[in-house]
């Protein structure tokens, strides 16, 4: 028992209803909404020295014991994306509080931006699937409110869309969750891992886990990310980047957690479709990145190639892949904040986001430019920035797992990303300048904190990846194990 | 607009009663019988609704001076808070105690800490439910 492990559920919680008693008080809602995110940052911090000293730490809620009661369960993994995913929302309050208009100021927002933190920190810590719908179904609803907030034209098509996707996606959630738990009898991830190890992984259980593999594919935008650059190209910055750093990476642990705990015994099906589809969707959303010529565009279809890069390590299911599909999970979700929020600042200070209407702003925002490329060479994983170890990883496993041609594209979609980014950099930032100083639409002087903070987090976990790696090898012990994780929970 | 409906109006302010007094009990026998905080809630809602058909938005407003929105916060922070604390007392979070008392005119009765988390959820679901009805209702 560890009530620790509740806290970076229920601190942005409360502290985000508390906000709705003090609707008109802006400036004090700023302060409780940062103040929640670092203290959730806190409380992953403690969970994370404790699970490295004692090992996973699991909460029986009410004192149910599991498999009868409903566990909170966080190992090394989880924990890592609890505390990065209070960074990044950390950083995106901070650039909120500049860039986000009155409209939406006074419509709850923060405590939305909170409970959104809420839920995705439930779904990475819940030992149980169907709370894992509830927790998905948390983050989802408030996704919803904060893509449409402003009501803009754009925006509520959007939603609609979104909706509708996710609406499906959600149902067909629960349908696989009702035939998994008919095979097993039971909701509890341990058990159900332990169940399936028993009874062998049959035709009729890795149907099911297809089945789940679809709806998180949904959800993460792994080869079905039709829906993704439209979604994430509409709500105002500070929104988008929140999404693009924690939507899809929820999707992404989730297929993580399945396929290496529970569905881990017909890896010659499973995996061989995760590798292929990883592999489609780092060429497909690498071709959307470099296609088009509109900043949010290329921004969010480069979400999408990372997606599919991580989900590559999965695929390939060893040591050293795991290991790197781990590290870029923790560097692809600072990173993608940070770029979209530097992103979102170019287009904020330019008044468009349309390449080639924008041009020289180096000239007067000289900071913003070099942290914007600094951003760009993090994303394509040059060294020494955090990006180059996790793809070393992740190609060092597949080449030893012989997916060469998969190494190959990764290879590839890795130029093709950087190419897209370095675009936006020399379009918008180098050439003449078209705007006068009188002339710029806005100062991006909000975004140098948040930017300053992500940047020195990509450099850091970059030099220092040797301290950082011990904790990327415990994560990667229960995927590798899963009878960690079980006996944990079970014992 | 619409005329007043005496027969509707008249019979509300009776079922109102009755429904909410059903309510509440619903809400009290969710310990171990069916019922509970959201059924409990819906019931509620659904006697507000009631009193909106009947009589207009401005009456009832009258009648029920609160904000719903703020209800339904109170309702999420008091489950919350119920929750964590089980926490100060050292054990798991949403644990809770159950214990019998000799109260006047009741007797013996049994009292639990999942009652006030049930009441947490009451409020949640009361106020979330008519903000959304209400917020519905007004773009017509």
């Amino acid at each position: 028992m560890n009530n620790i492990v509740v806290l970076p559920l229920f601190i942005p919680l409360i502290l985000g209803v508390s906000l709705f008693f003090i609707r008109k008080h802006i400036r004090l809602q700023q302060w409780i909404a940062a103040l929640a995110a670092l203290a959730t940052l806190a409380a992953s911090l403690m969970l994370m020295g404790q699970i490295s000293s004692e090992g996973i730490q699991v909460l029986h809620m009410g004192g149910w014991e599991a498999p009868y009661g409903i566990p909170l369960v966080a190992d090394m993994l989880a924990a890592i994306l609890v505390a990065v995913a209070s960074i990044v929302t950390f950083a995106c309050l901070l650039f909120a509080f500049h860039f986000i208009g009155e409209e939406r100021k006074n419509y709850y927002v923060y405590p939305l931006m909170l409970i959104l933190l809420c839920g995705v920190n439930g779904s990475f810590l819940t030992g149980d699937i169907f709370n894992l719908f509830v927790f998905f179904e948390v983050m989802l609803l408030s996704s919803y409110v904060l893509l449409s907030l402003g009501g803009g034209r754009v925006q509520l098509r959007e939603t609609v869309k979104y909706i509708v996707i996710n609406i499906v996606a959600s149902s067909l959630f629960v349908i696989a969750i009702a035939y998994l738990y008919s095979i097993t009898g039971t909701l509890n991830l341990a058990h159900i891992a332990e169940r399936v190890a028993e009874n062998g992984q049959n035709g009729l259980t890795t149907t099911v886990s297809l089945l789940l593999l679809t709806v998180f594919g949904l959800k993460a935008g792994l080869f079905l990310f039709f829906w993704l650059p439209g979604s994430y190209s509409a709500p105002s910055a500070p929104i988008a980047a929140l999404f693009a750093a924690l939507l899809t990476k929820v999707g992404v642990y989730v297929i993580i957690r399945m396929f290496t705990l529970i569905f881990n015994h017909q890896p010659q099906i499973t995996h061989t479709i995760i590798l292929w589809l990883a592999a489609l969707t780092m060429i497909l959303g690498a071709i959307g990145a470099i296609a088009y010529w509109r900043i949010k565009q290329i921004l969010a279809y480069n979400v999408v190639v990372s997606v599919g890069f991580i989900l590559f390590g999965v695929g390939v299911a060893t040591d050293a892949s795991l290991a790197g599909s781990v590290f870029y999970l923790v560097h692809d979700m600072i990173a993608k904040a940070l770029i979209f929020i530097l992103g979102g600042a170019v287009v904020f200070v330019a008044g468009t986001d349309r390449l080639r209407e924008i041009s020289g702003l180096i000239r007067y925002r000289p900071i913003l430019g070099w942290l914007f490329f600094l951003s760009a060479l993090a994303l394509a994983g040059v060294p020494p920035l955090s990006g180059f170890i996790g793809k070393f990883l992740i190609l060092q496993g597949g080449v030893q797992a012989e997916h060469y041609i998969m190494a190959a594209i990764s290879l590839l979609t890795s130029l093709m990303v950087l190419y897209s980014v370095i675009k936006i950099f020399i379009n918008s930032f180098w050439g003449e300048s078209l705007l006068s100083e009188g002339e710029q639409k806005s100062s991006a002087r909000g975004t140098l904190l948040p930017g300053f903070l992500l940047a020195a987090l990509v450099v850091g976990l970059g030099l220092g990846a040797d301290i950082f790696m011990p904790y990327v090898d415990q994560a990667v012990e229960p995927l590798v194990n899963p009878r960690i994780y079980i006996d944990a929970v079970l014992s | 607009m619409k005329f007043p409906d005496v027969i509707l109006q008249t019979a509300a302010k009776i079922l109102v009663f009755i429904i909410m007094i059903y309510s509440i009990y619903i809400l009290f026998a969710g310990h171990n019988n069916p019922g509970g905080g959201f059924i409990g809630g819906l019931i509620t809602a659904s006697a507000i609704m009631l009193l909106y058909l009947a009589f207009d938005v401005e009456t009832v407003g009258e009648i029920i001076p609160l904000d719903f929105k703020i209800i339904g916060a109170v309702g999420v922070m008091l489950a919350l808070l119920t929750g964590f604390g089980a926490v100060l007392f050292g054990v798991p979070f949403l644990t809770q105690v159950y214990q019998y008392v000799n109260l006047p005119l009741l007797g013996k009765t049994g009292l639990g800490t999942a009652f006030v988390f049930d009441l947490g959820v009451y409020l949640a679901v009361v106020g979330t439910t008519v903000t959304i009805i209400r917020s519905i209702s007004e773009d017509l």
